[in-house]
């Protein structure tokens, strides 16, 4: 989805603001926040950190960008804990006006109607699955999707359509992009993907160059040298020494 | 904990007071434990942080050994630090070097490795750190102060899948001759929480 979230290369967010001696919660609000989502992942609200993180894409983009962190969290928990059908959205806006909230402050949580299917528990411990062969080795160019859905995806808008190489072999994990609707599973193979500044940013790039981990679904092959490479010192001996043994 | 005592005199935020709402919800459902919230405090204000990834960092620079099983496969390296905390079903440590600058990056939400950093600090999770991080790296590294000379090539890892990645920086130049003998305490004393994101030169 084309979200607020997906904020890599945008423009005039301005200097990056550093807290010196910044406590680890700057309210207990927020800790409180970091153990509802815990628990209402236990109790059923998501299944996989991927419709968790969807969750959080999908709250008021205002909110996703005034809100803070936690705030996101909270708009994302409510959410889900609404299309759950674990609490109603009105007994939650009753309990806050009961404590003293403004009833006609902005609220984060955008809850629908008629929400993904739950899907089935995860089908075992962590993110990693077999999987077929990759289709891709390290130093193959590969080409990503340019077919923008409006679900979720990790594929950055900013790296859509752009030819990279294939510098890391993950082996198989679970699919956000299905994952995150309850559409199951299904594992892909997972790459790193390093891409030039110049093919991301065109001719003014900074000389620099990035790395994604990217599924195989939003792969192709292509002809296309990712010669252009070569401006960014790229070291495949480097990395191959990163290379973990097969899953 | 004393978290909410230098806001006892501001009045609680809508996002604040809501979030009460929903624990208290959860708390007559039955769903939340009430020692949830002290316990989410005491796990990642004491037993897990940066002080985690220090400890790796200070024995990769005194053990060679260590350091090539940490580059080489950092997952399973770490196992014989027992950590918590989570987001590390994979890691991947990234070395910096007079010739290869690596800094880390979630532009689509926070991804982080919380079991050897911690939870991540304000900035990571803000709009500005995301968006122009991935886009003119060596500008942004130096208003934050880590200046590098053109001869460093930078390489931006920008975490989009469940891959957590931590930099393992160079020691600083004073001690860089000596750290072998050092001890581990001198050694995690000089290693911060931001080199290891790679936002700091030491």
């Amino acid at each position: 989805m084309d979200g607020i979230h997906d904020l890599g290369g945008k423009h005039g967010f301005g200097s990056v603001q550093r807290e010196q001696d910044e406590p680890v919660f700057h309210a207990r609000w927020e800790a409180k926040m970091f153990a509802i989502m815990r628990s209402s992942g236990l109790a059923g609200a998501w299944y996989s950190a991927d419709r968790f993180r969807h969750l959080v894409e999908r709250i008021d983009p205002i909110a996703y960008l005034d809100d803070g962190y936690y705030g996101r969290w909270l708009g994302g928990v409510e959410t889900g804990l609404i299309e759950a059908g674990i609490l109603h959205q009105a007994e939650i806006q009753q309990r806050y006006v009961d404590l003293g909230g403004e009833p006609s402050v902005r609220v984060a949580a955008r809850p629908v109607d008629h929400p993904d299917p739950m899907g089935d528990l995860p089908a075992g411990r962590g993110s990693q699955r077999s999987v077929a062969a990759p289709l891709f080795k390290i130093g193959d160019a590969v080409v990503t999707s340019t077919d923008v859905k409006p679900g979720h995806t990790r594929l950055p808008a900013y790296a859509r359509g752009k030819t990279g190489q294939v510098v890391q072999c993950h082996a198989g994990w679970v699919y956000p992009d299905t994952s995150a609707h309850g559409k199951g599973e299904q594992p892909q193979n997972l790459y790193t993907v390093e891409f030039s500044g110049q093919t991301l940013w065109g001719e003014s790039s900074e000389t620099m160059s990035l790395c994604l981990d990217l599924f195989e679904p939003y792969l192709f092959a292509t002809n296309t040298s990712a010669s252009n490479l070569s401006t960014s010192n790229l070291s495949a001996t480097k990395v191959e020494k990163n290379e973990a043994p097969a899953i | 904990m004393s978290h909410d005592h230098d806001h006892d005199h501001e009045p609680p935020t809508p996002q604040a007071l809501r979030t009460e709402a929903i624990e208290s919800l959860l708390l007559e459902k039955g769903l939340i434990e009430p020692t949830a919230v002290d316990e989410v405090i005491a796990l990642y204000s004491e037993r897990v942080g940066p002080m985690n990834g220090a400890k790796i960092v200070a024995k990769a620079w005194r053990d060679p050994e260590f350091k090539a099983r940490l580059l080489a496969d950092g997952t399973k390296a770490i196992e014989e630090f027992d950590l918590e905390g989570g987001q590390v079903e994979k890691l991947v440590v990234l070395e910096n070097t007079p010739e290869q600058h690596n800094v880390v990056v979630c532009t689509l939400c926070s991804c982080y490795p919380w079991a050897v950093l911690g939870l991540p600090p304000k900035w990571y999770k803000d709009p500005a750190y995301r968006s122009r991080i991935v886009r003119e790296p060596r500008k942004l590294l130096a208003e934050m102060g880590a200046d590098l000379p053109p001869s460093v090539a930078i390489r931006v890892w920008d975490s989009s899948a469940e891959v957590r990645y931590m930099v393992l920086p160079m020691p600083p130049a004073e001690v860089a001759g000596q750290v072998a003998t050092m001890a581990e305490a001198e050694l995690t004393a000089l290693i911060s929480r931001d080199a290891m994101i790679g936002v700091e030169l030491l």
